[in-house]
């Protein structure tokens, strides 16, 4: 458990004054990220996107205390894996004394499409980093995209809802399980809302010699449509209807990190959101795809509490 | 018997290959990204059996793709680290990106690159088309006839990209230079350690006393000045390249320039060639001028920067210049080379030309023979004395049309 008042005594380390949205939750997670950091210093690699355009605006930069590097949209992991490799090589010949922590960022179309194969390269060959995926479930920078994080009946702007379409038809890809598959030693799941757990994870997974990785759901107000002011309560809704699950896999070995003591229906997840407004139509074809949603999340929580059990 | 023209130089047989990966073991940078590509490969894998036999203390990261060598490259460059890459055709496709990203940062990574035509149709054979098509990403090319040049270059590329701050790719033509055993001339790892240097990078990623942001967004008010420095920079490797050449023919004893004069003094009728044809041409022009025929040629060594108004005033006084081209645009005028020694000729000469043909050849690793050469300066002979006319388009060797 991280504990505050330990971090409050860390230095902030990314400026206000960024350019992210109001209520961004990526602001928040990244704060997060850093103090969590502790005083260990870090390098960042970041993935073309909200984040990177929004806290680097030459001449200017968010990231006051840390080096922070970014090259292009599909490689932040690559790019680490060349940063972390000289650092090895650097320390191998005595230039490099101090330790260095490794945390390369991606928003979820940096990291479930166009990064995937860097990133699930650079986990293959173990380089020492954590790869934190912000997950807003579309490509936002670029106008509210669909990727494949984005969820079954999100209306965005390259699936929109119409006469025809629901939005986007299919169930979003199961990034987490696939870094599972990957075999390093410690995946997570986090959410914008929930502070002490994803505190918790950037530590422990920093504290780990190896590859790890976190995705972490970060609610937009602006491609969601939602108010500025609901995002911590919107991701911590996530987590109470099972939409997201907070659990973490260390070594293999399954924890749900929070259990909802009361089922809530998915829907009071969905209708808070400008993005699933027109699901709740009266078109029944609609009502189809939020049950649909609550099936299938349903049986993902079910298997992941077969998962934890070790089944 | 041949003698090495360094007094401590030892003569060995190697392939291109071999020499590259001989210079990358002496030069010992701190990383290597790369993947495997023919006819590339066997420079990368040499090189992982130094590593993984301890001879070399760099790290080496066997990415999953080209785009993530480059990526890693400049990765491990803005790091601070000395970073290397090797590949060939699709996979410098595969990096189109990235080069562009590796000299808009300043980071000087050097490659050491295999000429392989790209695909379609896929081919695994010697052309140009691959760098050629890197000519404006903002990275020094330095071309080389054989297996000593490859070597030589890549040790003179790590200076003068550190010094320029600009990524450098050396190149050879694939399987031509690549897999074809030569005589070459080593120096000592001392010596070439030496003459190469430390890398000391303005700055680091990793120099957690002075971290730093790098990858920007600029917008329109940063951006073009940026892109200009870059440019400048180019504009000014020129000297960087002559300066290194000069230290490397006072330490080793061999002699580079931005390209090489083959008896063009009175030359009245020449050819413009890059790479291992260069070769082939020089025992056609020593029957030529045998015969009383002035025949020369201008071997291509650096073509970025492209060294524009030396060669401008190399060509004035020939009277009928043949570009050959190893590589076509098609783009409905003349190939990558032609264009620019044209653009020189006019912009350097006030517009005293001489009369100028572009022959496009060897692509997929389609044989040149002497004979074409031969076939070649025959025209420019008659173009010379007037007793032909030059094409006004892109003329093609050795092709089944
Ligand atoms: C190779 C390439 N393709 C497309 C783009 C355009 N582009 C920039 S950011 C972006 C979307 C980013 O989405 P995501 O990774 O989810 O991050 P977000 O903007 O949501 O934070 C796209 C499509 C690009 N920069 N590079
Ligand atoms: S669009 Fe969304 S992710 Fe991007 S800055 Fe705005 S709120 Fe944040
Ligand atoms: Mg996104």
């Amino acid at each position: 458990m991280a504990n505050l008042k330990e971090l409050s005594k860390v230095p902030e380390r990314l400026a206000g004054g960024h350019r992210l949205c109001i209520g961004c939750g990526a602001g928040t997670l990244t704060r997060q990220t850093l103090l969590a950091a502790g005083n260990t210093p870090v390098v960042v690699t970041c993935a073309t996107g909200c984040l990177e355009v929004s806290t680097s605006v030459y001449p200017y930069s968010s990231w006051k205390k840390d080096s922070f590097f970014h090259s292009a949209f599909e490689n932040s992991a690559a790019t680490m894996s060349g940063i972390e490799a000289a650092y090895v090589a650097l320390k191998k010949t005595g230039k490099i004394k101090e330790k260095i922590n490794f945390i390369a960022f991606g928003g979820d179309g940096g990291t479930y499409d166009i990064g995937l194969q860097s990133l699930s390269g650079a986990m293959e060959r173990g380089h020492r980093m954590l790869y934190i995926c912000y997950n807003n479930e579309a490509y936002m920078n670029t106008g509210i995209q669909r990727s494949a994080a984005t969820p079954r009946g999100a209306t965005t702007t390259t699936e929109p809802a119409g006469k025809v379409k629901p939005g986007k038809e299919q169930h979003r890809k199961d990034m987490t399980e696939i870094m599972v598959a990957h075999n390093i030693p410690y995946v997570a799941q986090a959410v914008v809302g929930d502070w002490n757990d994803y505190v918790t994870k950037v530590q422990k997974a920093l504290s780990i010699d190896g590859p790890t990785f976190i995705n972490i759901m970060q609610p937009c107000p602006l491609g969601w449509g939602t108010k500025p002011e609901d995002t911590l309560a919107l991701g911590r809704l996530a987590v109470d209807t099972n939409i997201w699950p907070l659990y973490e896999v260390e070594n293999g070995v399954y924890k749900i990190n929070k259990k909802p003591k009361e089922k809530k229906s998915v829907v009071e997840f969905l209708k808070p959101q400008a993005r699933f407004k027109h699901l709740f139509n009266s078109n029944p074809k609609n009502a189809e795809i939020i049950e649909s949603v609550q099936k299938i999340t349903d049986a993902k929580w079910e298997l992941l509490l077969k998962r934890e059990g070790g089944k | 018997m041949i003698k090495p023209i360094y007094s401590k130089g030892k003569i060995v047989a190697k392939t291109g290959n071999e020499a590259m990966a001989e210079a990358m073991r002496q030069i010992e940078p701190d990383v290597v990204a790369a993947y495997p590509i023919t006819p590339a490969t066997e420079i990368v894998q040499i090189f992982s059996q130094f590593v993984s036999d301890g001879i070399v203390k760099s790290e080496y990261v066997a990415v999953e793709s080209e785009h993530s060598a480059m990526s890693a490259a400049i990765g491990a460059s803005a790091a601070g680290a000395r970073a290397m890459t090797g590949t060939a055709a699709q996979g410098l496709a595969l990096m189109w990106e990235m080069l562009y990203i590796a000299s808009g940062l300043r980071l000087p990574i050097v490659m050491a690159e295999v000429n392989r035509a790209l695909s379609a149709p896929i081919n695994i054979h010697g052309d140009q088309s691959d760098t050629m098509g890197a000519r404006d990403s903002g990275w020094i090319q330095i071309y080389s006839e054989n297996s000593q040049e490859a070597y030589d270059n890549m040790i003179q590329a790590v200076r003068i990209a550190e010094k320029c701050m600009l990524p450098a790719m050396v190149t050879t033509d694939g399987f031509i230079i690549s897999h074809c055993m030569e005589v070459v001339e080593t120096y000592p790892d001392k010596d070439v350690k030496k003459f190469v240097g430390q890398y000391k990078p303005q700055r680091a990623l990793l120099n957690t006393k002075k971290p730093y942001t790098l990858g920007s967004i600029e917008l329109q008010d940063y951006y073009f000045e940026h892109r200009w420095q870059l440019a400048e920079a180019m504009n000014k490797a020129q000297d960087v390249v002559l300066d290194v050449a000069k230290d490397f023919a006072k330490t080793f004893g061999r002699k580079y320039g931005m390209y090489e004069k083959y008896k063009m003094d009175g030359a009245e009728i020449a050819i413009v060639v890059i790479g291992s044809t260069a070769g082939t041409a020089k025992v056609v022009i020593d029957e030529l001028r045998k015969k009383g025929i002035k025949a020369g040629m201008i071997k291509i060594r650096v073509f970025r920067p492209f060294p524009a108004a030396m060669i401008a005033k190399d060509l004035a006084k020939v009277k009928a210049v043949a570009i050959m081209d190893r590589a076509d645009s098609c783009a409905g005028t003349f190939a990558p080379l032609y264009t620019d020694v044209a653009a020189a000729l006019f912009a350097h000469n006030e517009g005293k030309m001489p009369k100028m043909e572009n022959y496009v050849y060897g692509l997929g690793g389609r044989e040149i023979a002497p004979e074409h050469i031969t076939a070649v300066y025959d025209k420019l002979a008659k173009i010379a004395k007037g007793k032909a006319k030059p094409s006004n388009k892109v003329e093609y060797i050795n092709l089944r049309k």
